[in-house]
């Protein structure tokens, strides 16, 4: 079956950019070593010497304009099989290995879509705080093109599943820091499409459907972001949400998170022009607007948009601001800019109707509020929580970065309450050791537990800091207790060498005390307390820091966790 | 756009003038301008897509408000005035109809010619000899292959023809021998129409375009069909997709009237209705999406039902308007058409639109019993829709059914007229509709995975030439307007705006069918037609499906039967009258087609091609 369509097609004036993906090693985005801020200075010089017959500086004129940002981000869901047949989809197949007549669009063949793809697209509505659809439809959204086997792509046009949200996010520190909200227009379903395989010589191309059908859901924010860092933050906030959920693995090079960027500028204090709206999917996309597409990594993201900043505030300073037109632009990687791919001439018109194969998509309260109550806490949430704890931004950023490594933190510290100690510990040797050994934090042997009882004895003083850490390397290699390790090796110091990290001034360390605010704030929530023993244990998050607020900031904040714990499980 | 019609009418206004001929000024070819005419207004309705949803809607609000319907305001703003005048003077006053005195059939025939007993179930007749050892599946195989090759020439039901025939009879025979258990279609011999997928044969849909594609899959529908032990035959001829009227369309070969080999089979599942009319298989399934299965029945002197909408699969069937598509059974009695609904209906995972409601078994309609001495549908009430019966259709079709309608009244039934004044806008509603929905559907169509590839440099080209030559004019003229209804400035005009109508069309079935069991009509403005007759005249044929197309908007059932003949051919040309139920009361149009049929006397339906020859 497979063969029947694997003829070649001959694509000579191919406009849609190459598939394959450059791969960019990336980790995650708001790391604190980042080198984006050199890249950025690096950048800039380059721009002025393509402009050398200005005589005032690039960035003296960047501050006389301001840029209109917005993202369309495509997430391909990690459903079992795909959106509305029963293959399965696995990165790297052969080619058209998992294919069907459902997802090859034969004759005769119909759609039936999978219930997990609705259950996705409400969590991460949910998630980006957006209002839902109760009653929605998939539309076709039509266009030739040789991946798209049924010369249409099953999509939501006018009643996307779910409108009108925000993320929440904090800048990295050496960005200047600060929060941002940046508000989501529409979460919307659809099934992705095939690729092309294009030959050496380029005379042929070939067509492989096995991404054809696969769930995707896009996100379209409004544009609200103005620098590049801030639509990559943006984008990375995503990823860390969609990874939170469950929903994808967000791996961009994979291609499972997909960037598309809109650009334009304009003067400060002016207010008409710019990406007003961002409902390109309509049939009003005809505003001046850039759109950026082949964006494989953050960092791209951002470079592009600062490069494409840059490129228009020229033009704009130059008089030459109607050469900025409409058109998509791709970024590449090598040359560090972005080029014309091509010009958007006239609208497409993808005369949407309603897909009559499928029936409405109908949600029930009980069914939204089921999936809503099994929503993991969210990194925005874990991020506050963390600050009420009294850790440090760039801290907050790195362990909330990641679901394990948050878990792995958050269990640590309800053994061994000193937050501050666990952050370093795991920040330090510990991420040092996943780099190096190349593991994620659930593949090294180290239990959260066991880094607590180290730190528990580093801080009582059983052990040195010093052999802490070398427990702590075996144990990460090989697993094992701590009590185990000293009694085994004997490593009952008779030195003991100062605490490294002192005791905060003021710091209440008082477990009765502690006890005592915990009580008050208990008292004074009944209502939180009914939901919380009801099964809403997320609302911890918010005793915590209603207890860290009633200590003015004070409270040791491990050993206010783990009172806070047993007084809400009604252990008092 | 001018399809390069001239003359100085309308035929859409000759043949039926209920439409308003503001739209259709002299001389000008036929425009969506034309078609939007006619729903230039601001219905206030929304638009549903799917039986089940809206009869809920529809309930509630007749629930709510007892006075939102009768129509008038409705109509005030959608029809033309000239007409409003006509509606408001008669507008709901059901009153007994003129019936012409009896018997009427007799004066319109030569009743010698037609003296035989009512048809009989040929699949229980040859269950019957097969069970009892009389005849074997390969001796009943090789009859009605002989019987293909002698008629086949003339007829051309069939693009191809399985070569598994004797090779399925014989295991059938090996069952039966070892005492085992065969399903109720054992050694049936079953056409299928060439757009529904058969993974031992090509499904060219009749187009140029997918000549010589093989599914690698079973239609749902075919596959229950082999489960139940029929013998697919072969696959018959059809207008291209589906469009059209009288397999002129179809790219191979154009399929004869077994009545009159100069006249149309009817279609576009001509072939599936000219194959049981000239008995080359028992039963056949069609595809009906605006009156095709019924209006070949019609025309061909069989019996054609068309399911509601969701009471058989779709999954398999090469899509043309998926809202209105269904597949369709064809039988030469009501028994065997409808034992062959009851083998292929039911809920399909394959088919998101396929209805849950669980299928009742049919067989407990057709018991045979003495119909003579009682009123067998005493109390039923039959509405004979008026818009159907008017001037523009021909006057011996009116005779014809206004004759069953007075065999109805023998048998028991309360006739009445009623009228359903939206009726006029479902054609122009329907070619909207249905256009949008083909253009949409065959995109696939592009020569790259399947089908006919044009051989070109690049891709712009490979698209253009593999359709420029794999479709038929027919099928280019309907992407293009479906094209042009869904484009941006245009969607509201027509695309949105029928789908406004649709929901009009459905709330009066229900209101009328609120008060009447079954609803009866012709299945076509006329009899058969002369080949050629209108192949250059696409509004004349499209206006032929007047009276089909607003069932498959309220996907509605309907069955059609042969009730008499008009004049023509060497024997007379069959007529068939359509009776519309409730959604999935397909049992209510069985039970009653079933005794109007076995009680319907001097006619038979048997063409005289095979009447000779016929014995099984
Ligand atoms: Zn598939």
């Amino acid at each position: 079956m497979a063969l029947t369509f694997f003829r070649g097609i001959q694509t000579r004036p191919i406009w849609l950019y190459p598939s394959a993906f450059v791969a960019t090693k990336h980790v995650f985005y708001c790391t604190m070593k980042s080198t984006q801020t050199q890249t950025l200075e690096k950048q800039q010089p380059e721009l002025k010497a393509s402009a050398n017959t200005q005589s005032k500086t690039l960035d003296n004129i960047l501050t006389d304009y301001e840029a209109i940002i917005g993202l369309e981000t495509h997430v391909q869901l990690s459903t079992q099989t795909k959106a509305f047949c029963s293959c399965p989809y696995n990165y790297g197949s052969q080619p058209n290995a998992t294919v069907c007549p459902i997802c090859m669009g034969l004759p005769g063949a119909l759609p039936v879509l999978n219930s997990k793809v609705i259950e996705h697209a409400v969590r991460l509505g949910l998630a980006l705080n957006c209002k839902l659809s109760y009653n929605s439809k998939f539309d076709r959204k039509q266009y030739f093109y040789p991946d798209l086997p049924k010369g249409y792509q099953i999509s939501q046009f006018d009643i996307p599943i779910a409108t009108g949200g925000y993320v929440d996010l904090d800048l990295p520190v050496e960005f200047g820091g600060g929060h941002r909200r940046f508000g989501i227009t529409r979460v919307h379903m659809e099934e992705d499409a095939g690729k092309l395989l294009h030959t050496g010589n380029g005379s042929y191309s070939q067509v492989d459907l096995n991404r054809a059908g696969v769930p995707l859901l896009e996100i379209v924010s409004e544009p609200d972001m103005r620098t590049g860092i801030e639509a990559a933050e943006y984008a990375a906030e995503v990823q860390r949400l969609v990874r939170y959920l469950g929903v994808s693995n967000g791996n961009m090079q994979e291609g499972s998170l997909r960037c598309d960027v809109n650009v334009s500028v304009r003067p400060i204090g002016q207010l008409e022009f710019g990406t007003k709206e961002r409902l390109s999917c309509f049939h009003n996309l005809d505003e001046e607007n850039v759109e950026i597409k082949n964006l494989n990594s953050f960092s791209a993201v951002q470079r592009s948009i600062d490069f494409e900043i840059s490129r228009q505030v020229l033009l704009h300073s130059q008089g030459h601001g109607d050469q900025i037109v409409q058109e998509t632009r791709l970024w590449e990687e090598g040359a560090q800019k972005t080029v014309t791919m091509r010009k958007k001439e006239g609208l497409a018109d993808y005369r949407y109707f309603p897909e009559p194969d499928l029936p409405e998509v109908v949600l029930t309260k009980e069914y939204v509020d089921d999936v809503r109550s099994s929503l993991p806490e969210l990194p925005e949430m874990k991020r506050r929580r963390y600050e009420k704890m009294g850790l440090s931004m760039q801290d907050i950023l790195f362990l909330a970065n990641d679901m394990n490594v948050a878990d792995f933190f958050d269990t640590t510290i309800a053994k061994c309450a000193d937050v501050k100690l666990a952050a370093n510990w795991i920040m330090g040797d510990i991420a040092a050791y996943m780099k190096n050994e190349k593991l994620s934090i659930n593949e090294i042997k180290l239990t959260p537990q066991e880094l607590g009882e180290l730190i528990a004895s580093i801080k009582s003083g059983t052990i040195s800091g010093k052999i802490g850490k070398e427990i702590l390397f075996e144990l990460m290699a090989k697993g094992g207790t701590v009590k185990g390790m000293i009694k085994e090796k004997d490593l009952v110091q008779a030195i003991i060498e100062i605490n490294p990290v002192p005791v905060r001034k003021e710091e209440i360390v008082d477990p009765l005390e502690i006890g005592k605010l915990v009580d008050k704030v208990i008292a004074e929530n009944p209502k939180q307390l009914e939901q919380y023993r009801g099964g809403k244990t997320k609302l911890q998050g918010y005793f915590a820091g209603q207890v860290m607020k009633e200590s003015k900031g004070k409270a040791n904040p491990g050993l206010l966790n783990k009172i806070l714990v047993e007084k809400l499980n009604g252990k008092s | 756009m001018d399809y390069g019609l001239t003359g100085d009418s309308s035929p859409l206004i000759s043949i039926y003038r209920r439409i308003p001929d503001v739209a259709m000024p002299p001389g000008r070819g036929f425009s969506f301008r034309d078609l939007y005419s006619y729903l230039s207004s601001e219905p206030e309705y929304g638009v549903s897509k799917n039986v089940e949803d809206k009869t809920v809607k529809l309930e509630d609000d007749l629930l709510t408000d007892p006075h939102s319907f009768p129509p008038t305001e409705m109509l005030s703003s959608v029809q033309n005035p000239r007409i409003l005048l006509l509606q408001c003077r008669r507008h709901h006053h059901r009153h007994r109809l003129p019936l012409p005195p009896k018997p009427y059939l007799q004066t319109t025939i030569s009743s010698s010619l037609h003296t035989s007993p009512p048809p009989a179930s040929q699949i229980g007749t040859l269950r019957k000899s097969l069970l009892s050892r009389e005849k074997t599946a390969v001796e009943l195989a090789e009859t009605y292959l002989t019987r293909i090759r002698l008629t086949e020439p003339q007829l051309k039901s069939f693009l191809h023809l399985s070569d598994n025939v004797l090779r399925d009879a014989g295991e059938i025979d090996r069952k039966i021998e070892r005492n085992e258990e065969v399903g109720p279609l054992a050694g049936v011999f079953v056409g299928v129409k060439d757009n529904i997928c058969t993974a031992d044969m090509p499904s060219t849909a009749g187009s140029r375009i997918l000549e010589g594609y093989r599914p690698p899959f079973d239609a749902t529908a075919v596959r229950k069909l082999r489960e139940s032990g029929a013998i697919v035959v072969g696959k018959t001829n059809l207008d291209e997709f589906g469009m059209g009227s009288t397999t002129e369309g179809s790219a191979y070969q154009v399929t004869a009237n077994p009545w009159d080999l100069s006249r149309v089979p009817g279609g576009s599942s001509g072939g599936s209705a000219a194959a049981v009319s000239a008995r080359q298989c028992v039963v056949s399934l069609g595809s009906d999406t605006g009156g095709s299965v019924r209006q070949p029945a019609s025309f061909c002197g069989v019996v054609g039902l068309k399911p509601t909408y969701g009471r058989v699969s779709r999954f398999g069937l090469v899509a043309y308007a998926s809202s209105l598509d269904v597949i369709g059974c064809f039988g030469s009695s009501v028994a065997d058409t409808g034992t062959l609904l009851y083998a292929i209906s039911g809920h399909d995972k394959l088919d998101a639109t396929s209805s849950k409601r669980e299928v009742p078994n049919f067989a407990s309609a057709f018991i045979t019993q003495d119909f003579s001495e009682s009123k067998p549908l005493k109390g039923l009430r039959v509405g004979v829709i008026r818009e159907t019966i008017d001037s523009g259709v021909d006057p011996e079709v009116i005779s014809s059914i206004h004759g069953a309608a007075s065999h109805l009244e023998e048998l028991g039934c309360i006739v009445t007229e009623v009228s359903l004044p939206s009726f006029s806008l479902g054609l122009p509603a329907y070619y909207i509709l249905a256009s949008s929905e083909s253009s949409s559907n065959l995109s696939r169509y592009d020569g790259i995975r399947y089908g006919n590839q044009a051989v070109s440099d690049e891709l712009a080209s490979l698209y253009g030439d593999s359709r420029a030559q794999g479709f038929g004019s027919e099928v280019k003229m309907r992407i293009l307007m479906g094209t042009y209804a869904l484009s941006a400035g245009y969607y509201d005009a027509y695309y949105k705006r029928a789908q406004q109508v649709r929901t009009l069309v459905q709330k009066s079935f229900k209101a009328a069918l609120d008060e009447n069991d079954i609803l009866i009509s012709p299945a076509a403005p006329s009899v058969a037609y002369k080949i050629g007759e209108k192949k250059n005249d696409p509004l004349a044929m499209y206006a032929g499906d007047i009276m089909t197309v607003n069932v498959n908007l309220a996907g509605l059932p309907a069955l059609v039967l042969p009730c008499g003949f008009v004049e023509g051919g060497s024997a007379g040309l069959p007529v068939g009258f359509q009776m519309i139920g409730a959604a999935f009361d397909e049992e209510k149009l069985l039970k009653v087609g079933h005794i109007f049929e076995q009680t319907l006397q001097g006619c038979s339906f048997v063409p005289p091609l095979v009447a000779d020859g016929f014995a099984c």
